[in-house]
């Protein structure tokens, strides 16, 4: 299917949704004052993704910042990987965070919390 | 004159003080801005990042919530949409205050949900954020009602705020977020 690649800028995050060669990375800064109108292609692109997915496809999601508005979009997208995870496919979500922003290691482990697919958190 | 302003900010530890109409835009001057100040101080990592967050969810506070203040200048009904930010270092601190009207009907409502977080412990905080992240649907606006609760964990501090009546249709709600600088 044809990918989705969004470049970043200082409010929004760089998006490569790729299944040709199995890369779905949301990654950079996400705080957009209209969260969802930037999200809305994403979960669009990833219902449409769900309905033929690969053999095995890993989210990585690595977030420098990103506003409450925001979390309220990603856990609609979990929600999406979720439920490919209990219709049978192997999806994993990774969240990267730095080694020492305990913030957003904490708000991995909210997420974590609340979702039922493999959910592993990531120092770098 | 020019001096005494000088001087008061510096006493009073401010970096910035906007008075006007609040954008999109002029948001992310201010986050570039204070970004670059934050870098060129060169402050700790860790502390950057919770005033950059704390920033963040400030000023997009203000930007969707901000009720439309009516006032006639020369009998004529215009919309005022200015609010107050300002961003001040002090000794132990960095604190973000934000002033803006709200319509006095809202006040009830906003003073009990700065309440509820304040009486939150850092635990409840993190068990609060949880389930609104769960059960609460986005306004209209994009929100979540998840600002107040995240700009309390973050911060690390009690919020101090303030409603100032105004009007019998406005009030002058200001909100204080403090991060402590080590």
């Amino acid at each position: 299917m044809r990918s989705l690649i969004i470049e970043p800028t200082a409010k929004t995050p760089k998006v490569i949704m790729n299944s040709d060669i199995n890369v779905f990375e949301i990654v950079g800064r996400s705080i957009p004052e209209d969260s969802v109108g930037f999200y809305r292609k994403v979960l669009d692109w990833v219902d449409e993704y769900a309905k033929n997915p690969n053999a095995h496809t890993n989210f990585k999601f690595q977030l420098e910042y990103f506003n409450t508005s925001s979390s309220k979009c990603l856990l609609d997208l979990f929600r999406k990987l979720e439920k490919m995870y209990k219709n049978g496919h192997d999806v994993v979500i990774t969240w990267h965070y730095d080694a020492d922003d305990e913030d957003m290691e904490e708000t991995g482990e909210d997420y974590k919390a609340l979702l039922e697919v493999p959910f592993e958190l990531v120092s770098i | 004159m020019t001096y005494s302003y000088y001087k008061n900010m510096q006493v009073n530890n401010i970096i910035f003080v906007y008075q006007g109409e609040v954008t999109a835009e002029l948001v992310s001057s201010i986050l570039h801005m204070m970004e670059n100040k934050l870098d060129g101080d060169g402050e700790d990592k860790k502390i950057k990042k919770k005033v950059f967050n704390v920033m963040v969810e400030c000023l997009q506070n203000v930007y969707h919530h901000l009720d439309t203040l009516e006032v006639s200048v020369d009998d004529t009904e215009v919309n005022d949409r200015t609010a107050l930010l300002m961003i001040g270092k002090e000794e132990k601190d960095y604190y973000v205050i934000t002033g803006n009207h709200v319509l006095n009907e809202r006040v009830a409502a906003l003073r009990s949900r700065l309440e509820k977080v304040n009486s939150c412990d850092k635990n409840e905080l993190k068990n609060l954020y949880q389930s609104i992240l769960n059960d609460g649907e986005l306004s209209e606006k994009g929100t979540a009602g998840l600002g107040m609760i995240d700009i309390a964990r973050k911060s690390g501090q009690k919020l101090g705020y303030d409603f100032h009546p105004v009007s019998d249709k406005y009030s002058f709600f200001s909100l204080e977020a403090k991060i402590a600088r080590y």
